[in-house]
């Protein structure tokens, strides 16, 4: 794809070795970087922790969804078979929780589910985002292949090309290279 | 193969192969278990063969198998349109057996579904390795299954233009459904299951069809890929709330899983009705869902196995692994078939023990002995494991077990409600052309599905795969959250 060249918007390199880019998230995080991220193909365990990420926040999401699913299916169940339309079936209690069990544990997965889902995607991992900043540079297209794409972003405080590279090479990426701005031309 | 070299071809991997041996060059131990993948696979191989398979040109058999598939699933169409224009009388049911195949139907077809949640979630949750080589079709299969089972569910109201009356709802008539009736714990169970069926899947999807997004070449495909997959990158700082979310999924599904089928089991359980009235019932749907869903994931894998060339994917340590699964509920069935024989003579209940006597014995024998034969006598050869390792031993049994299984769900509906306390009542149920094209219906237009998956979407969950290939994970990773290090699944590799 043609690109006019614009602004550094960061210096990337790549690994091929879990264990090395690993040492390399714990360089960079080491080094006081925080703006800096790493693509990879598939998870690889423990890479978050080097980086120094924090634990994620979706457990309490999902509980929030949780309860509020419970919360509703109660409210449901009671105000509409308890107190709205009352309707005697054989005698059988209008509301009772043991006959509204099943509805209790089916909003309530449903409701953590579908906030889980669009917490993750929707908020926690801004998606859908159908552009990225890097999406023309082979070794970032290649994240999905088979490449650990370490990308360290201009925008960091501590930034400079040239330690950026310094840094890099160090931990012992290949291809390092200083990434523009691209404007498309397609 | 010559596709796959075509597309190894027109993809000028970022990489080639000898680029990656970055994996390889740990001092690792020859494997202490089968591999999961053969073939000494490179992560970029894995890519290559699988998005390879949705990219390659759909050749004649693809086209020819979807027509078939789709003029079957139109004769099924056909007939329910004929159903909904005409009415529920144009099926056999009478007065006695309200319920006949569209009920059966709609429980093989649930139950089929089961499989893929207890691949995507039970096993995942149990550090089962293997599952990744089919967990994505088996989750493919169970969303397909719950549109088939809708369709039964849907028409046997009677007047299917008014099912949203099935929905709590405010409404001028100033009604609320009856919460008190299984059949409505049943909605609520079916459609959360379904939805959260497709969300789990569908969240697997995105990392995968980011892979064929940055591979696509035609603008249609690269736009298609390019929407659905949100605009994933791979981001560790994504992925770290992806895998969350993932164990959450796994988490919910789990019991939600055991939950459908329970539920499904109370619409009989619940009544008072002789042979449906028993508490053995839940698990008992529950194991038999498990089993049926197991084989149709064989009988399906089978043939994409051949078709697709996915021998070094689906090993026969896979088939062997699923087969045993096979063995094991179709184990718990057959006890529970005899169990609730024992349990209705020792009740000292009459009808309880006539409906039993009478399922074996009486009009709906056949039905009885075939579902024995099929269910209970015939994955007794699964102990041998020279025959659980036969391919075409298991595609002959995997399609036995679901023909008993389904004979299991007729049998039980079709004997406790044949003859009910009144000898004026008995009567007997034979299905019309309409109900047997509807069911044959459903199975082509879960081919149409199925293919049209296969075809455009990655049939292995390529991440998933690949983060559990020999070396792909840091050697030295002692995290507690941790995944799968105590696996040994893949192979020795050099712990220190």
């Amino acid at each position: 794809m043609e690109a006019t060249i614009g602004n550094v918007i960061a210096v990337m390199g790549d690994f091929k070795n879990p264990d090395k880019v690993t040492a390399a998230a714990k360089g960079i995080h080491g080094a006081g970087y925080t703006k800096f991220d790493i693509y990879t193909p598939y998870p690889v365990h423990g890479l978050e922790k080097a980086m120094g990420m924090p634990k994620t926040s979706l457990p309490k999401f999902a509980l929030a969804g949780g309860l509020f699913g419970l919360a509703s299916a109660f409210a449901l169940q009671y105000w509409t078979g308890g107190i709205e339309y009352k309707l005697n079936i054989g005698g059988k209690p209008l509301f009772a929780p043991q006959f509204g069990v099943p509805v209790f544990f089916e909003l309530m997965v449903l409701c953590t589910g579908l906030t889980v889902f669009f917490t993750m995607f929707g908020y926690l991992c801004g998606l859908p985002n159908w552009h990225s900043k890097y999406q023309y540079d082979a070794g970032f297209q290649a994240a999905t292949d088979d490449n650990f794409c370490v990308v360290l972003e201009a925008e960091d405080p501590r930034f400079t090309i040239e330690t950026a590279q310094a840094l890099l090479s160090k931990l012992g990426a290949d291809n390092v290279r200083v990434v523009h701005e691209s404007v498309e031309q397609d | 193969m010559e596709a796959k070299e075509q597309v190894a071809t027109a993809t000028a991997g970022y990489t080639n192969g000898a680029a990656m041996n970055g994996y390889h060059d740990s001092p690792s131990a020859k494997p202490v278990r089968e591999p999961l993948v053969l073939g000494n696979k490179t992560i970029h191989q894995i890519t290559e063969d699988i998005c390879g398979i949705a990219e390659q040109k759909a050749t004649p058999k693809f086209w020819a198998a979807l027509l078939a598939s789709m003029l079957v699933a139109g004769a099924g169409i056909g007939a329910l349109t004929y159903t909904i224009a005409v009415g529920i009388g144009v099926w056999g049911l009478n007065n006695t057996i309200g319920w006949g195949w569209d009920i059966t139907n709609f429980v093989f077809w649930v139950g089929i579904g089961h499989a893929g949640t207890l691949i995507s979630a039970v096993l995942f949750l149990f550090r089962q390795k293997w599952r990744t080589a089919i967990n994505r079709s088996a989750e493919a299969m169970t969303i397909f299954a719950v549109i088939n089972a809708a369709v039964f569910v849907l028409t046997h109201t009677g007047r299917p233009w008014l099912d949203y009356w099935l929905l709590p709802y405010p409404n001028q008539m100033k009604m609320w459904v009856n919460f008190r009736s299984p059949l409505e714990w049943d909605v609520f169970a079916v459609s959360t299951y379904f939805t959260i069926s497709l969300l789990f899947w569908f969240t697997g999807l995105v990392p995968d069809l980011a892979s064929l997004r940055n591979r696509a070449k035609s603008k249609i495909a690269k736009a298609g890929y390019t929407v659905f997959s949100l605009g994933w990158t791979g981001s560790t700082r994504n992925w770290h709330h992806y895998e969350f979310a993932y164990m959450i999924f796994a988490g919910l599904s789990t019991p939600l899983v055991l939950s459908v089928h329970s539920i499904v089991s109370f619409d009989f359980a619940v009544s008072i009705l002789p042979g449906w009235h028993t508490t053995i019932f839940p698990p008992y749907f529950v194991a038999g869902a498990i089993f049926s869903g197991f084989a149709m994931v064989l009988t399906l894998m089978l043939v994409a196995r051949e078709i697709l060339d996915l021998h070094e994917y689906i090993t026969l340590k896979h088939i062997d692994n699923m087969n045993k699964i096979i063995l094991a509920t179709g184990m718990i069935v057959g006890y529970a078939y005899a169990m609730e024989f024992f349990i209705a003579w020792y009740s000292g209940n009459p009808y309880e023990r006539f409906v039993f006597i009478n399922r074996a014995t009486g009009d709906y024998a056949w039905s009885y002995w075939m579902m024995m034969t099929c269910n209970v006598f015939s994955p007794q050869f699964f102990w041998s494991a020279k025959l659980r390792r036969n391919v075409w031993f298991t595609f002959v049994l995997s399609i036995v077990v679901n023909i008993g299984m389904w004979f299991e769900r007729f049998t039980i509906i079709s004997t406790s409600l044949h003859h009910g306390y009144l000898p004026s009542s008995w009567h007997y149920y034979t299905p019309t052309w309409v109900e047997i094209t509807i069911f044959i219906g459903t199975f082509g237009l879960f081919m149409v599905f199925f293919l049209l998956f296969s075809k455009y979407l990655p049939i292995i969950a390529l991440g998933e795969i690949k983060s559990i290939m020999p070396g792909a994970q840091p050697s030295h990773h002692h995290d507690d959250h941790a995944h799968d290090e105590h696996s040994g699944e893949v192979t020795a590799k050099a712990h220190h």
